[in-house]
């Protein structure tokens, strides 16, 4: 006998949300099957590489290519003379300013792109490039903004009138002619009376360091022109394939239908990814000049050096409060280090992201944030490493002035944060600074987070452990790390968020096949997120097809939605609602379809996981599985043949997920060693796809927290060379220096999301690196420490400790 | 990253070695595992427009403990190191610094020969050979000589070893007493901020003698033989290690880097030789 199947079953068997499903891209990625871009191999495909700079602020006289064309195997050089006639010496950044695609005159940082030399293979190319002379005039050098604005060298002569005025710049006004804009928020006048009239203040000035994402694949591309049929292929390592196609066709003039970008398998993005860089433009051209396929791919150090860094943001806040510790007031400014062009990765209103979330997970009632954008010979970029657009700044700034403000009320941090959070009932909540916060419920995190690490318990210990040292009978300090975050991702609504004018919203086709299974395509691109997974569990629970039944297909542009790509975040708030919306289409002709079959009236069926049931007669149903044959064979009154459905999803808002982490660690205060004893991460990212890649992706974010916050930094000394340019001095952790996480959630629905889900990719990197800051800083607490600038690397905290007589 | 063109010659035999080495002298470099010389070739570093691989050379990858001293032949990987039953008895200092050195990929190609002779600061073995008061031998045109690892290194990159000489093992006097190698860095495969190579002997409480070596603190290993003597006839206790690790403090001469800079270099070699020697003491 038949045993029964029952709806726990047929749940099971969808794999649908909530279910710790294994990832379906693993299969090949572990066989060593994956496909990236340097795996392509077209027949006589050529390989094109960089003339750099090695100044960093230098004219350049000449450049002579004869020598190189000599060696075997290259075929050409290009330099900016040659993309002129084009118009392909500058392009569009994608924060509204203009970059040099290959030198023009001059250079701005070390590694700029000199020129292009395209050879048969890469040992050619590299021979070529030791070959090309170019005759550089030094210039002076600013590494510092503070000085770039105070300086009469003119970084980009391209934007100073010839009467010498300084004409504004894409957001507005310019102070300086190194300045590139100021982008305000807020309330200036409330926020310096209420700051003003405070009880207490306190303020702090923090330099959140220059790093970089750092993606296992470096930035690549082939380019492949075909003559015959006018068809440009662009396969690339790209966060944004659609937004790429565009810009490609804007700049080169190519019709987009003729231009086909395919993003292959990914090696991580973390916004690295999402601009648009020389290498791609030159690898076209080169394309389109020699009719021949060309590829391009960094190695390294081109990728350490010169394409998107992130943060550079120093930082200056005040914040005030009652002698009690209620916030009043909140008032920062940024002078932000963008290198030598502006190439931030933002949406266009935004030219600072989303860097107005500082005011946290706090009711703060009067705010005011001021960034002043800067020039300054480094390299370009400012891109959300594994962060909304600038979210890990305001979070850290907001994060160690809770601190700082708790040094001074001499009040216990976890006990101001919790007297200050946005309360539950407060939800939707407008925040001081413009954005709406979805939902939350803050102090159910906090007291849980609290709670799992006994943390009255380890304020004990942490006292005894002072005692201790001061007796001499340890040298390891102890520090309590707390952060309690609020993101804001799944940019965005396209009434606010644009990129060269591009709507930030996203895009699901869904196709269902005869027999019941579906191919669904999307206008974002996995980077290792998973999409392949997560993506069919919730179209898996919408249309009631198992989800090993759905194939996931991104990154083509030929056959995929146009949608903005996956980065921020965005793909589970934008991408995730487009696919439910897709799948609620999917049902609806469904359920025509099965009130038909079951000949009854399309409202007397009602949907029940794989099937639609008539109302009050369950063993009266059609399965989707049987639907969806009918759609294809029957022919129905009424109803087209088919299933098939497609939507574009524009966000009405952001999701705000949040989170409250806490770190343990000893410090060693004679070598300056950190030791990472315990790491609790407690994440709400409202509804729960696949609760194994969530903790995945903490695990991954917080590791890129450790790196940036215990070391990893893209140091320049003050001839503006990069001191950083290779992994041995560049930190990536390994999993000697990874410790064990301990993850835990609550969840607190989007209420605007169709399925409640609120992303989750970059909140460990936003909540984790204060988190590991506050720990070093707290442990130093005791001794008269407020603040010390990360990256807490060993010689730093060594300094502090000298700094605070904590040595002989 | 990728290297200029150079000639790759793979001889059978030391002979052949020498004749490929005489044939285009400074233009010709032999390589072990690779792991120093080939990110300098890729890196344009280093101009090498013949590259002679050791590998099939035979008799280079041998580990011999005698009764009074251990060879090990230049082609003797990091692993092998760890792995070797015996030598983990009779000279477990060498394993314990072999651990730390890179990580296991790198490990399982670099060579104890490649590390001594390359003559890069930030190598491990170079001061742990200083410690041990190891003797390399070379052999060239003229044959066989050994150097003593104390008077091998000359500056950063430059050695005791002629161009055309090749050096085929290192031979330790087997070590007596208590041992320690104490690094820290900043992550796996990270080269020392610094680096304690200690090797002590315990005569009823006192110490008879003992060997200090330090990396990465100056263009060369350091060997401290002021460090040793203020130890030498003490109870090792705390005002002979101060005197020690200043005496040590005198022969180093570290520079800026990314790691830190000097202040901090010194502090930490002092905390470093601190707990080295006091590890080595509780062994000895």
């Amino acid at each position: 006998m038949k045993d029964e199947v029952t709806r726990e079953d047929r749940v099971a068997n969808l794999k649908g949300l909530g279910c710790s499903r294994k990832r379906v891209e693993d299969a090949r990625f572990t066989q060593g099957k994956g496909n990236y871009v340097d795996d392509i191999k077209l027949d006589g495909m050529l390989f094109g590489d960089f003339v750099r700079s090695p100044y960093a602020h230098a004219r350049i006289k000449s450049i002579d290519t004869a020598a190189a064309l000599e060696v075997p195997g290259v075929l050409a050089v290009l330099t900016a003379a040659d993309l002129e006639p084009l118009g392909l010496h500058w392009m569009p950044t994608l924060a509204g300013d203009k970059q040099m695609v290959l030198a023009d005159g001059k250079v701005l940082f070390q590694g700029q792109e000199v020129a292009f030399v395209v050879a048969e293979d890469r040992y050619a190319a590299a021979d070529g490039i030791e070959a090309v002379e170019v005759d550089y005039e030094e210039l002076p050098v600013i590494v510092n903004p503070f000085e770039a604005l105070k300086s009469d060298v003119v970084l980009r002569e391209d934007l100073v009138a010839e009467d010498g005025s300084i004409p504004p710049g894409a957001h507005g006004p310019r102070k300086h002619h190194n300045h590139i804009f100021t982008w305000e928020a807020g309330d200036k006048g409330p926020t310096d009376e209420v700051i003003a009239n405070a009880e207490v203040v306190a303020e702090e000035s923090m330099y959140y360091h220059r790093t970089h994402p750092c993606p296992l694949e470096t930035c690549g591309c082939v380019a492949s022109m075909d003559k015959v049929n006018g068809k440009l292929t662009l396969w690339g390592t790209f966060q944004a394939p659609h937004a790429i196609r565009t810009i490609v066709s804007l700049i080169s003039g190519i019709e987009e239908h003729n231009i086909r970008v395919i993003s292959p398998d990914i090696g991580g993005g973390f916004g690295n990814k999402v601009g648009a860089y020389p290498g791609y433009v030159c690898s076209v051209v080169a394309s389109i000049v020699t009719g021949k396929p060309v590829k391009w791919i960094e190695d390294r150090m081109d990728n350490l050096m010169t394409t998107a860094f992130a943060r550079d943001y120093h930082m200056t806040g005040q914040i005030s409060a009652t002698k009690e510790g209620k916030i009043t007031g909140l008032k920062c400014h940024v002078t932000a280090d963008h290198g030598g062009f502006d190439a931030c990765a933002d949406p266009t209103k935004f030219p600072a992201g989303f860097m107005n979330i500082c005011t946290g997970s706090y009711d703060i009632p009067t705010a005011y944030l001021e960034v002043d954008g800067v020039y300054t010979n480094k390299a370009p970029g400012g891109v959300s490493y594994r962060c909304s657009f600038r979210v890990t700044e305001a979070v850290y700034f907001i994060e160690r002035m809770i601190e700082v403000l708790a040094i001074k009320l001499n009040m216990d941090a976890a006990e101001l944060r919790r007297i200050n959070f946005i309360r539950k009932e407060q939800f939707p909540y407008t925040a001081a600074l413009g954005w709406e916060y979805d939902s939350g419920d803050y102090h159910t995190a906090w007291d849980k987070a609290l709670k799992a690490v006994d943390y009255d318990g380890l304020r004990a210990e942490q006292a005894q452990r002072v005692e201790d040292f001061k007796a001499g009978k340890t040298r390891k300090l102890m520090g309590i790390g707390l952060s309690f975050f609020t993101e804001i991702v799944g940019a965005g609504p396209v009434k606010n968020c644009d990129i060269l004018g591009l709507g930030m919203f996203d895009s699901c086709e869904i196709r269902i096949h005869p027999t019941g299974s579906a191919i669904a395509r999307l206008g974002t691109i996995s980077q290792g997120q998973g999409h392949a997974t997560t993506f069919a569990q919730i179209l898996a629970s919408e249309i009631g097809l198992p989800a090993d039944s759905i194939t996931i297909e991104e990154g083509d542009t030929d056959t995929a939605p146009y949608g903005l790509g996956t980065y921020g975040s965005r793909s589970t708030p934008v991408a995730g609602a487009a696919t439910a919306m897709a799948g609620r289409k999917i049902r609806a002709k469904a359920q025509m379809i099965a009130a038909y079959l079951l000949e009854v009236h399309d409202n007397d069926v009602e949907f029940d996981v794989d099937r639609f049931v008539v109302k009050g007669a369950p063993e009266k149903f059609k399965t989707m599985k049987e639907i969806a044959f009918a759609a294809y064979n029957q022919a129905i009154p009424g109803i087209e043949p088919g299933l098939e459905a497609v939507s574009y999803y524009d966000p009405p808002n952001m999701t705000y997920p949040f989170g409250a982490y806490i770190c343990v660690m000893d410090i060693d205060v004679d070598t300056g060693v950190p030791e990472i004893r315990r790491f609790y991460a407690l994440d709400d990212c409202g509804t729960r796809i696949n609760p194994m890649i969530i903790e995945g992706q903490v695990h991954g974010g917080l590791t890129e927290a450790l790196a940036v916050a215990l070391g990893q930094e893209i140091a320049y000394d003050d001839m503006g060379n990069v001191k950083t340019g290779t992994l041995m001095d560049f930190f990536l952790p390994t999993a000697w220096e990874v410790p064990n996480y301990e993850t835990d959630f609550t969840v607190t629905p989007s209420p605007h999301h169709p399925i409640g889900a609120k992303g989750v990719g970059e909140s460990p990197h936003v909540g984790g690196v204060p988190c590991f800051s506050n720990a070093v800083q707290d442990a130093f607490r005791p001794f008269g420490n407020t603040h010390t600038n990360m990256p807490h690397d060993h010689w730093r905290i060594w300094r502090t400790a000298n700094e605070l007589g904590l040595h002989d | 990253m990728i290297p200029a063109a150079f000639e790759y010659h793979r001889p059978q035999d030391m002979a052949e070695v020498l004749a490929v080495l005489e044939e285009h002298g400074d233009e010709a470099r032999v390589m072990a595992g690779g792991h120093s010389l080939i990110p300098m070739m890729k890196l344009r570093m280093a101009d090498v427009p013949h590259l002679i691989d050791l590998q099939d050379v035979g008799g280079l990858s041998n580990i011999d403990i005698g009764d009074d001293s251990i060879r090990i032949g230049a082609m003797v990987t990091q692993a092998a190191i760890i792995d070797h039953e015996g030598l983990g008895a009779v000279a477990p200092i060498l394993r314990e610094a072999a651990l730390q050195i890179a990580d296991p990929q790198v490990r399982y190609m670099g060579t104890v020969g490649g590390n001594v002779a390359n003559g890069d600061p930030g190598n491990d073995m170079p001061g742990l050979m200083q410690c041990l008061d190891a003797t390399f031998t070379v052999v060239g045109p003229e044959g066989e000589r050994d150097i003593p690892a104390r008077e091998f290194y000359e500056a950063a990159y430059m050695t005791a070893r002629e161009d055309d000489e090749v050096l085929t093992s290192v031979t330790i006097p087997l070590p007596r007493g208590g041992y320690a190698y104490e690094k820290q860095k900043r992550k796996i495969g990270d080269y020392a901020t610094a680096a304690a190579a200690v090797q002590i002997e315990n005569d009823g409480g006192t110490c008879a003698s003992v060997a200090i070596a330090m990396t990465n603190l100056s263009d060369t290993p350091v060997y401290s033989e002021a460090a040793g003597a203020a130890l030498v006839g003490t109870s090792v206790d705390d005002v002979a290690i101060k005197a020690a690790v200043a005496a040590m403090l005198g022969d180093i001469d570290p520079t800026e880097d990314n790691r830190g800079p000097v202040a901090f270099k010194k502090h930490v070699a002092g905390v470093i030789l601190r707990r080295a020697i006091e590890r080595a003491w509780s062994r000895a």
